[in-house]
């Protein structure tokens, strides 16, 4: 990267500065005719002579010329005015150009960062800089060559003008900038030195804060606020002192600026008062003169702004540099560019160390000498004590790190000077901690396969047009144009085709893992769109009817209160009740149904309004009672509470005034609240009793006027229940259940999973249900997973390209003792007769590989099979017995 | 209302009898309330509890093993607790438990009665001092026995 910013404005925008600068050039001539018109007209056109005018060699009367003049002068403002746009434009746009390529440079570099880098340094650090910090340099990128040129050519033209109407004033005019110039800028140094302390100070804030969000269960556990408290107020408490010394500089600044400036308008009215008053300068030249000072000083301005701004862009500019350059970074050819054939691994391929190295600074050098090789049809495995230098071997092997000393090499080629693409897209690793995105479970699985844009969205003309327009912009700015919205997932490497047979694909490698039972879970709960599955609708019905002719076989109580348009569902939610059907969007969330006029009409000729009110009256009483000295974060409150925490002390407010002054004295907001709470009751769970026989037969009437009455607006908000219809915004377990579990059965779940599952497989929906769990959203890293699914998903990611090679590093030691043993025969067998090298937790799992490689120290001591090594009574076996 | 019936049978309960009304009430309502259907199994002797159950409704019968087959050993009905050291400590259950007619009863799982303990230290010390008396009754009668052992 370059290493100035001028150096990164120029390379990159050397044209367009040249051509806003040509603009700003030509604009002078105008702005100095600007000038000069006025005079014209105060000196000549109102000098009470009355005679007719020369102008360009034609007579004019004098009215005509007073009127030719000030046209002249108004289209003057229109050309200047248009000027400005321009070139104002054009520099916010070269700036965010700029800015965009910046941004995006500074991104792409992070991308090639080595590995220890990260221990080093925070996100907290890195993000701020990429966001915001880099923000402020756009505006000044397309400032850096045609602001100061401008600014001061305005100053210079008005300079002229005025040394040409008057030399004495045009010199009283500037004979202060060189002070100001020599002064201000010194002056200005030390508040630039404070705002780049105060960048550093803030960035070390975020980090703590991040710090603080990602410990915070030892923070609670070891009750370790306090002291954290009293770490970010002394860090506050820098920032502080910093800021107000930038204040006051600042504003000294200002200060000193302002009295300079106004000092100025002395010297004409002195001066130039004294020569109108002998006669020796016209008022009109006077008037201009003030009016040319006082257009000064803007421009003045800026040039100080500017370069204020510059020395500050500069600052950053090396700073943020600096942090975007460590040592060791991968090479941009070896990441980016896309290759023209990329050496292939095959079974026959060997992976080779010799005396491998690796240090991850002056300090630490986890890896001395490791000497082995794989071939890749074989299964070796890594064992040693922790921190023996295993792991960092394992990261060489999969060529996460790349060795700092010794050779380390594929069929006779250094692994350092391979494309990343070479063992990306060949080869497959699985870490200690799956590294999951913040997407659904079948993107995460799909990130192995998406390596480049290889088939072009389907997209019509229009929306080609607008994605090439797009594409066109970024290479402008340096930026990537390959398609986001294209289809990038390589079929071969996985052996399937688009659409279905890559889905069956998934689902098979997601069994081979031990996550089919995980996914058919996840997959009840998913949401599926018809349209997008021919057929599955149908089958769902079918599923649905199987399980009712199920119920309703003799002899079975049944787990499951069908849906039954006539009838109140007593395990159902009282809102389910009113709708008898799913929300589409917020009109009829139940958190919005007390306040929908359209709902409260209902309710209202239902007789139902007050009398639910009534209820949600009881409700919050019971309550504020049941609740009123837990503690507002207890898990108790937010499984079992209808009222948050932080809603407690209103309705306990609003029963203490209810009590006073009954149902009727309320507000209507209070009375609308209270209406809220009822919504959510479900008898049958919550056994209150407040929902009896004569609310739920009104709460019926309410249901079909719902029904009946609705508004052509609001069709598209509510999808009603139907049995003989999908409902599309339900779940598959939903739609095919069409009633809600009874509560209070005992073993009532279990029974209902066993039907599911039943009049799935006799319908033949699993496949489906399990794909509808590939659109379940793991959430951030894979919160919404357990540690073990986690860790089987990322073993499937690698499973699903076929690898020649896969590297697993310390993958299983969080996960479950029986989901291990599945997981290493699953792996093992699906990676039959290609390479793999398991780096273990212990030692004792590397029984049935064909070799075992001890490291110990940083250096590989034993390489043998499992049995010879126990018998060798080395340190393999000494580490076995330990 | 259906909660009120539950606390009363929860204050009839010896280890709930010096908590106060408004704990007894949070319990009921944040429990589950089951319905055994005759010949279920409300639990299973050797399995590991995680639930206690207080009968609201019918009877049901004790069963241990024997090498001559299951034993019945009490009848329980209305207030009868059932696995209540399960929601203390973690032990297999002792007994068979099974309903010889449709039994409602309420479930308190081990880990809503320890939440609640976390919240209300007050109701540890009173089970503590239940605990303590029933220990006390069994010393009584160990020492009885051996009493009566050595006599005869």
């Amino acid at each position: 990267m370059e290493k100035t910013i001028y150096g990164f404005v120029f390379r990159h925008s050397l044209r367009q500065q040249f051509v806003l600068l040509a603009l700003t050039v030509v604009s002078f001539p105008v702005l100095y005719v600007f000038y000069e018109v006025p005079k014209i007209i105060i000196d000549d056109a109102l000098s009470g002579d009355k005679s007719p005018r020369m102008l360009f060699g034609v007579e004019l009367e004098l009215y005509p010329y007073l009127a030719v003049l000030c046209l002249t002068f108004l289209v003057l403002v229109l050309a200047n005015g248009a000027f400005k746009f321009n070139i104002n434009t054009g520099k916010g746009r070269l700036g965010e150009r700029l800015l965009r390529r910046l941004r995006y440079n500074l991104y792409s570099r992070l991308l090639r960062f080595p590995l220890p880098v990260f221990k080093r340094v925070g996100q907290g650090e890195i993000i701020p800089m990429v966001t915001q910090e880099v923000e402020p340099l756009g505006g000044f990128m397309g400032d850096a060559l045609a602001q100061p040129v401008y600014q001061f050519g305005i100053l210079v033209t008005i300079a002229a003008f005025m040394l040409i109407q008057e030399p004495f004033l045009g010199l009283a005019a500037i004979a202060l900038y060189p002070f100001q110039m020599y002064a201000i800028p010194k002056l200005q140094r030390k508040v630039n030195a404070l705002a780049k302390q105060r960048v550093q100070y803030v960035r070390r804030l975020s980090d703590r804060i991040g710090e603080s969000i990602s410990t915070i269960e030892a923070v609670h556990a070891d009750d370790g606020s306090n002291r954290l408290r009293a770490d970010i107020a002394e860090r506050l408490g820098g920032i502080y002192d910093v800021r107000y010394e930038i204040f006051r500089r600042k504003f000294f600044i200002k200060f000193l600026n302002n009295f300079l400036a106004q000092l100025t308008p002395f010297f004409f009215y002195s001066i130039g008062g004294y020569l109108v008053i002998e006669g020796q300068l016209s008022i009109g030249a006077l008037v201009a003169v003030l009016a040319a000072h006082k257009d000064m000083s803007a421009p003045w301005k800026e040039l100080l702004a500017y370069y204020q701004q510059q020395a500050d862009a500069r600052i950053k500019y090396d700073q943020v540099v600096q942090q975007f350059d460590p040592p060791g970074m991968i090479e941009e050819s070896l990441q980016v560019e896309e290759a023209e054939a990329l050496p292939q691994i095959g079974p026959d391929s060997r992976l080779a160390f010799e005396n491998a190295a690796y240090a991850e600074d002056e300090i630490s050098q986890p890896v001395r000498s490791a000497t082995f090789s794989v071939g890749l049809g074989e299964h070796v495995a890594i064992v040693g004590p922790s921190g023996g230098g295993k792991e960092e071997l394992g990261l060489l092997a999969a060529r996460l790190a790349t060795v700092t000393g010794g050779r380390a090499h594929l069929d006779g080629r250094a692994l350092a000077e391979l494309p990343q693409a070479v063992f990306g897209r060949q080869a497959a690793y699985v870490g200690p901690n799956a590294s999951l995105f913040n997407a659904s479970l079948g993107e995460n699985l799909l990130f192995g396969l998406r390596h480049r844009p290889l088939r072009p969205a389907d997209a019509g003309p229009e929306e080609a047009a607008r994605r090439e327009a797009r594409a066109a912009e970024a290479r402008r700015s340096g930026n990537s144009d390959a398609d986001f919205g294209a289809d990038w997932v390589d079929y071969d490497a996985a052996g399937a085709g688009p659409g279905q047979e890559m889905v069956r694909r998934m689902v098979e490698v997601l069994a081979a893992v031990g996550l089919d039972e995980d996914l058919y879970t996840l997959g009840l709960r998913g949401v599926l769109d018809p349209e997008a599955h021919a057929g599955l609708a149908e089958r769902v019905l079918e599923a649905r009817a199987a399980l009712r002719s199920r119920l309703d076989a003799p002899g079975a109580a049944a787990p499951i209160e069908p849906f039954d348009a006539d009838a109140y569902n007593v395990n159902a939610t009282v809102a389910e009740n009113l709708l008898f059907g799913a929300p589409i969007g917020p009109a009829f969330a139940v958190a919005n149904l007390a306040g929908h006029p359209f709902v409260r009409s209902v309710l209202a000729e239902a007789g139902l309004l007050d009398r639910l009110e009534g209820v949600g009256l009881q409700v919050a009483k019971i309550m504020v009672e049941l609740f009123a000295d837990i503690d507002p974060g207890h898990e108790l409150f937010q499984q079992y509470s209808f009222i948050e925490a932080d809603d407690l002390p209103d309705f306990r407010a609003i029963a203490a005034r209810a009590d006073r002054l009954g149902l009727a004295g309320l507000e209507a907001e209070e009375r609308e609240r209270l209406l809220g709470l009822p919504f959510l009751l479900i008898p049958e769970r919550h056994r209150l009793g407040l929902i009896d026989d004569e609310v739920r037969a009104d709460l019926l009437t309410a249901r079909r006027l719902f029904r009946e009455r609705l508004p052509e607006a609001d069709r598209a908000s509510v999808e009603f229940f139907d049995a003989g219809r999908y409902t599309a915004r339900a779940s598959l377990q939903d739609n095919i259940l069409f009633g809600r579990i009874r509560h209070g059965q005992a073993h009532g779940a279990a029974r209902v999973s066993a039907l599911l599952a039943d009049v799935i497989d006799e319908v033949g929906i699993r496949e489906a249900v399990m794909e509808a769990g590939l659109a379940f959203e793991v959430g951030i890293a894979g919160s919404r997973l357990t540690q073990t699914q986690r860790q089987k998903l990322a073993f499937a990611r690698a499973l699903l390209k076929r690898p020649a090679l896969l590297v697993v590093n310390m993958a299983t030691a969080g996960v479950e003792r029986v989901a291990r043993e599945m997981l290493f025969l699953a792996v093992r067998t699906a990676m039959e007769g290609r390479g793999v090298i398991w780096v273990l937790e212990a030692p004792e799992l590397a029984e049935g590989f064909s070799r075992t490689v001890m490291v110990e120290e940083g250096r590989t001591v034993e390489d043998g099979g499992y049995e010879a090594l126990k018998e060798a009574g080395g340190p393999f076996a000494r580490l076995l017995r330990q | 209302m259906a909660l009120n019936e539950e606390v009363e049978a929860l204050r009839a309960i010896p280890l709930f009898q010096r908590i106060e009304a408004s704990r007894l009430r949070l319990l009921a309502f944040t429990s589950e309330r089951v319905r055994f259907e005759p010949d279920d199994l409300v639990v299973r002797e050797g399995d590991i509890g995680d639930a206690a159950y207080i009968v609201l409704e019918g009877r049901a019968e004790v069963l241990v093993k024997t090498p001559q087959g299951p034993l019945r050993v009490a009848e329980l009905g209305r207030n009868d607790i059932i696995g209540e050291i399960a929601i203390l400590i973690d032990v297999p259950r002792t007994a068979t438990v099974r309903a010889t007619e449709a039994v409602t009863a309420l479930r308190i799982s081990k880990e809503l009665f320890f939440r609640l303990v976390e919240e209300f230290p007050q109701m540890a010390v009173e089970i503590m001092r239940e605990l303590a008396q029933r220990l006390d009754r069994t010393t009584a009668d160990l020492r009885e026995a051996r009493a009566q052992l050595a006599a005869g």
